[in-house]
């Protein structure tokens, strides 16, 4: 063009990075790649490959292996060979491998930046500016962690052999956020890139056997969703990472249940950006740029749901169109683009389904005027407004560059609609009012909440979601546990469960009928109980007939009838769950003080009726009131523990690099089901709830079903003690019947189980509806427990940003 | 409102009543807007051919600026030959840009040499541009500083560039800093009113987008960032509050105000970003010399060489540049 012509239009023109370097990279490895096993490349067992292609062009990139079960195999047992040379070096020497790896990153940033550009399809300037300077910070901030391991968690170790699958929108940068913390705390990694972008992994693993990683601790299986399957299946697995959709996570939590496997999942999300009509709205703005633009919108946290302040939504609206207007779309390696490429075609293809569909539905769609390049998979920025909650635009995660937006009045209102949705990954909240802005952080249920500002990311801070998008954490010391384990030595030994003699048979309830097959005469036993004493259920603060109808008798290890407790049923957990949940909003405001509080009351209570639960403790073990005794006891010093922690287990501020404040906050996970085991039938289940409720979680807790009437016989106890109704809810009956029920639970947060082998993995499958947290615990000594361990499992860490500035 | 486009002649903002709401609604997050400006650098470029053009596109706005305690009739004289003929003829044939009557935007300079420059800018179509009202600091009595303003008309300088009472701003008056600038506004007639903020003595950049939204509602023709004196002068955070409260003021009235970031422009890649904030805030209707100024005196050098640069495909040297 003319010189003269642009000085008049002062048009933008092309600003291409090279991709020359890249290419010849491609060209040195005849665009055929093997997979990555022992620092040594081999081809796929059974002579597998698939293409990559470049998502601008719709040209092929490369050849990639197909990893069979074969390959997975050599690649675990590569990993297993090579995991105790790894974890046995001293911190210091894994720190100068991160470091190294670190280094070499920064070494060839420019080109990992354009092949994963390249690859992915995302602009140059993501990939320079952000995804790439980003891995090398994660791998100097792990190098940090693995130099100060052996001096932060000397009750730790690692894990063992880890399988990672990461997604294709941020390729290198998911790798770094698995690969690097795994490695410092001494795991060995099974890698499996995405299926459409798996080339910066490869160029990755050329690096690591560049820096002369020990062979093995690092391999890179390529593949499509079977390789992933057969990783997350291959039992010499340790612990499975997840990065990709609610729907494949749901797959892998049902697959590993039962198996020991431990699991983190970063799933989806459907993320809300609130506007207050306070906001610097020229930066919200820029602002949801930032959010839903930002590598076209397929990003797990994109702000895809605007919420604005009904008052200032036209403007803001018109504001927003303004500056699409200004977008620029096309060429990924030119300078100057702000979007680029969708994935695959294939993604294209159902961002344009659930459009059309939004417009079918009556939502208003409004785009730039300007077009989109042909060829290659682009789609426009996309601004729907008048979208209800209802509508399936609100609820579904589109990933693609598509923005719905709804109004607001109020921000309870609008904490309200933050809610309204499956996920929980982040949230962006606009307001020049730190008192409304902190208000609201608190209230929306995320794992991030950014403070006028979105999509920030750093190694220092956690990053992961509440609900269905997942759990674990990535980043900060909070992402390391799931890299870590409490050592053998440190957990203790369980005591062996407590059998029960006699098989539990119902009997007929004050209102109900006797059973066809039941032949006991209660009559006759009851007058071996000098008073009756009729424990029900104890739901929301009140003493409840089990919706059954049903009781059944408790015997001591002799076959004496202690008492009876009531058979509850699906209705009774339901009941109970929505007293917890009920409960729940104002038990997490209470402070730490106040719940301290009213442990300590309930320990003073207990402490007056000790000899009586001593007794009833040694009548249903068959043991000594001594032995009795010294449980009461335990169960005092537990609730002594739980209250001391209740107002001292702090958050964190993280030392993210900008001028922020960047709070970790310990929230309680919500609504937690608690099934408890057959030994130390008191204190194990004064060691697990009375810290769950520290932590500000309302519970729902079914006793041990041999041994059910300590807890029955605590109903008094918290009747006594201020704890608030349906804070604390207590269902007899069958534990993994009832756990079943809590498990399947959408309303239920987290569930804990003690019990056998067979329960823990039904009520891991059965999680996988709403993606509950689940800890399943065995081998516990309730005497000397993990408290850390149950701490971290009543809490979940929100990580709230706020950056400031006069 | 839509954009204005480039056919459209601009309207001299005639200024509003004071609205106290309006400079009150203003609402700035600091760490926000220096992410946006942050980015401004590296959301765009441009390359080659259409480098060229962009810089000379930005020297045509350039105010080139002699503000020194030993500036002569014989400086001012060789400045104003410079603005004249600000890149070699052999350079711009070389651009096929030979015929097009390329000069800067204005020359600016003290009230006591604006007759010189006037005489120097005869028939060129150059206007004259004094700094007034006390310039740099502002703390002259009010009634000198509006006789300076009509001297310097009286003199031939069609563009003033005054400077504000920063205490009204610090100490949050803002109805008398509408007064005083709607007094200034007035004293300034037909002659066009550059207001300078000082950004660097504001404190926040709350109080940059209140001081421009005030400056704005009192008839200023152009909000100007700094003298060029104080210690910090333009920023990018501090120009985009600025271009985004021009916006504000557009939207809400239908006037075009002017920008000028001045101090510490120095080089053509900044020049470029500066093009690049005002395109993507403001739109192209305000590229032009009309709307948009430089307040620069080493930023043409560099120009001319990055220009020498394209031509040749070889570094410059500034020492080939004629001087100004």
């Amino acid at each position: 063009m003319q010189i003269a012509e642009i000085f008049e239009t002062m048009s933008y023109g092309p600003a291409p990075e090279t991709a020359k370097p890249a290419l010849d990279w491609l060209a040195a490895h005849d665009r055929r790649f093997q997979l990555f096993i022992d620092n040594g490349w081999r081809d796929p067992a059974e002579d597998g490959w698939f293409t990559i292609t470049n998502p601008a062009t719709g040209q092929e990139l490369a050849q990639v292996a197909q990893g069979s079960a074969a390959d997975v195999g050599a690649a675990v047992a590569a990993a297993h060979a090579a995991a105790p040379g790894w974890r046995a070096l001293p911190g210091h020497l894994r720190a100068r491998y991160l470091y190294a790896l670190a280094r070499q990153i920064q070494k060839q940033a420019r080109l990992l930046a354009v092949l994963e550009t390249l690859d992915n399809g995302k602009p140059i300037r993501e990939t320079r500016d952000l995804d790439i300077p980003l891995v090398a910070r994660h791998f100097y901030y792990h190098a940090g962690w693995a130099q100060l391991m052996a001096t932060s968690f000397p009750d730790y170790e690692p894990v063992g052999v880890i399988g990672q699958i990461i997604p294709w929108n941020f390729p290198l940068l998911m790798l770094a956020w698995k690969v690097a913390p795994a490695l410092a705390m001494g795991n060995t990694v099974v890698l499996k890139p995405a299926e459409y972008t798996p080339l910066t992994a490869l160029l990755f693993a050329e690096i690591v056997a560049a820096v002369g990683l020990p062979p093995g601790v690092l391999n890179v299986v390529t593949g499509d969703g079977t390789t992933g399957a057969l990783l997350v299946e291959h039992p010499d697995i340790d612990k499975i990472a997840f990065t990709g959709s609610t729907e494949v996570g749901r797959i892998i939590r049902r697959t590993t249940a039962g198996t020991g496997k431990r699991l983190s999942l970063e799933l989806g999300g459907k993320s809300p950006f609130i506007v207050f009509d306070d906001a610097d709205l020229d930066s919200a703005v820029e602002g949801v740029v930032d959010a839903i633009w930002f590598n076209q919108g397929q990003v797990c946290c994109a702000g895809s749901r605007l919420l604005v302040q009904e008052g200032v939504a036209p403007l803001l609206h018109s504001k927003l169109r303004a500056r699409m207007e200004r977008l620029r779309i096309g060429d990924p390696l030119d300078k100057a683009i702000d979007i680029g490429a969708i994935v695959a075609p294939v993604q294209l293809e159902r961002i344009n389904t659930l459009v059309q569909q939004g417009v079918a539905d009556g939502a208003t769609l409004w785009q730039p005027s300007w077009a989109c390049p042909t060829e290659g998979s682009f789609f426009p920025p996309t601004l729907f407004t008048d979208v209800a909650p209802a509508s399936n635009l609100a609820q579904v995660e589109i990933f693609g560059p598509v923005l719905v937006s709804m109004t607001f009045r109020t921000p309870s209102e609008a904490v309200l609609l933050a809610n309204n949705t499956r996920y929980g990954l982040a949230a962006s909240v606009w307001s020049e009012d730190i008192n409304l802005a902190l208000d609201v952080a608190q209230g929306i249920k995320a794992g991030t909440i950014w403070i006028n500002s979105t999509n920030l990311f750093d190694a220092a801070a956690g990053f992961g979601g509440y609900r269905e998008s997942g759990f674990g954490r990535e980043g900060g010391k909070e992402g390391l546990w799931d890299y870590l384990k409490l050592r053998v030595a440190i957990r203790g030994v369980g005591i062996a469960p407590v059998s029960s003699p006699v098989d539990p048979a119902p009997v007929a309830g004050s209102n109900g009928h006797a059973p066809a097959s039941n032949g006991h005469l209660p009559a006759a036993l009851f007058e071996s109980v000098p008073i009756d004493r009729t424990a029900k259920l104890y739901i929301g603060g009140k003493q409840a007939r089990p919706d059954s109808g049903y009781s059944r008798p408790i015997h001591d290890p002799q076959g004496r009838l202690l008492g009876e407790v009531g058979i509850g049923n699906r209705k009774d957990i339901r009941n109970a769950v929505e007293a917890a949940r009920s409960a729940a909003a104002g038990w997490a405001k209470q402070t730490g003080h106040v719940r301290a509080q009213i442990l300590y009351y309930l320990a003073e209570n207990l402490a007056v009726r000790t000899a009586e639960f001593a007794r009833r403790i040694a009548d249903q073990r068959g043991a000594s009131e001594a032995d009795g005794r010294r449980e009461v006891e335990a169960a005092l010093e537990a609730l002594f523990s739980a209250a001391a922690w209740a107002d001292k287990y702090d958050g964190a501020v993280h030392q993210t690099p900008m001028r922020t404040v960047t709070l970790a906050v310990h929230e309680p996970v919500g609504v937690l089901g608690i099934a408890c085991p057959d030994a130390a039938p008191l204190l194990a289940l004064i060691v697990l709830v009375a810290p769950a409720l520290a932590m500000g979680n309302t519970v729902v807790v079914i006793p041990s079903p041999h041994a059910p009437l300590t807890a029955t016989d605590l109903y008094q106890v918290l009747e006594t003690s201020d704890l608030p109704s349906g804070v604390l809810n207590i269902v007899t009956g069958d534990r993994d019947e009832l756990g079943k029920v809590l498990a399947e639970h959408d309303d239920v947060d987290g569930v804990w189980y003690a019990g056998p082998q067979s329960g823990q993995a039904m009520i891991e499958r059965a999680s996988s509806g709403n993606m509950k947290r689940t800890w399943t615990l065995d081998g516990v000594d309730w005497q000397s427990p993990p408290t850390d361990e149950i701490l971290r499992a009543a809490t979940q860490v929100k990580n709230i940003w706020v950056p400031f500035g006069a | 409102m839509n954009a204005p486009v480039v056919s459209d002649i601009v309207e001299r903002n005639p200024g509003t009543a004071f609205d106290l709401g309006v400079v009150q609604a203003v609402r700035v997050n600091r760490s926000a807007v220096e992410r946006r400006a942050a980015t401004i650098p590296i959301r765009r470029t441009v390359k080659r051919e259409w480098q060229a053009a962009w810089l000379l596109r930005a020297l045509t706005c350039i105010d080139l600026t002699t503000l020194s305690g030993d500036d002569t009739p014989g400086t001012v004289r060789r400045l104003c030959a410079k603005a004249r003929q600000p890149v070699r003829q052999e350079i711009l044939a070389a651009l096929d840009m030979g015929h097009a009557d390329l000069h800067v935007g204005a020359v600016c300079v003290y009230h006591a040499l604006v007759p010189t420059a006037v005489e120097s800018l005869a028939g060129s179509g150059i206007p004259v541009a004094a700094v007034s009202t006390g310039f740099p600091a502002g703390l002259n009595p009010f009634e000198q500083r509006l006789a300076e303003i009509k001297a310097s008309v009286a003199a031939g300088a069609q563009e003033i560039d005054i400077v504000i009472s920063r205490a009204h701003v610090l100490q949050g008056d803002w109805q008398a800093l509408y007064d005083e600038i709607q007094a200034f506004r007035t004293a300034c007639g037909t002659a066009h009113m550059k207001t300078i903020l000082a950004t660097g003595e504001l404190g926040t950049l709350r109080n940059v987008a209140r001081a421009s939204m005030v400056c704005m509602q009192a008839g200023a023709d152009f909000i100007k960032t700094s003298t060029g004196k104080e210690s910090v002068n333009a920023t990018l955070p501090v120009s985009l509050v600025m271009v985004r409260a021009i916006r504000t003021f557009y939207e809400q009235t239908g006037y075009c105000v002017g920008f000028k970031p001045a101090g510490g422009i120095r080089t053509a890649k900044q020049s470029l970003d500066w093009l690049s904030l005002i395109k993507e805030e403001l739109g192209d209707r305000w590229l032009h010399a009309d709307l948009f100024r430089f307040g620069a005196s080493s930023l043409l050098g560099d120009i001319e060489r990055q220009l020498e640069h394209y031509v040749t495909g070889h570094y410059a040297s500034l020492a080939y540049q004629p001087l100004g």
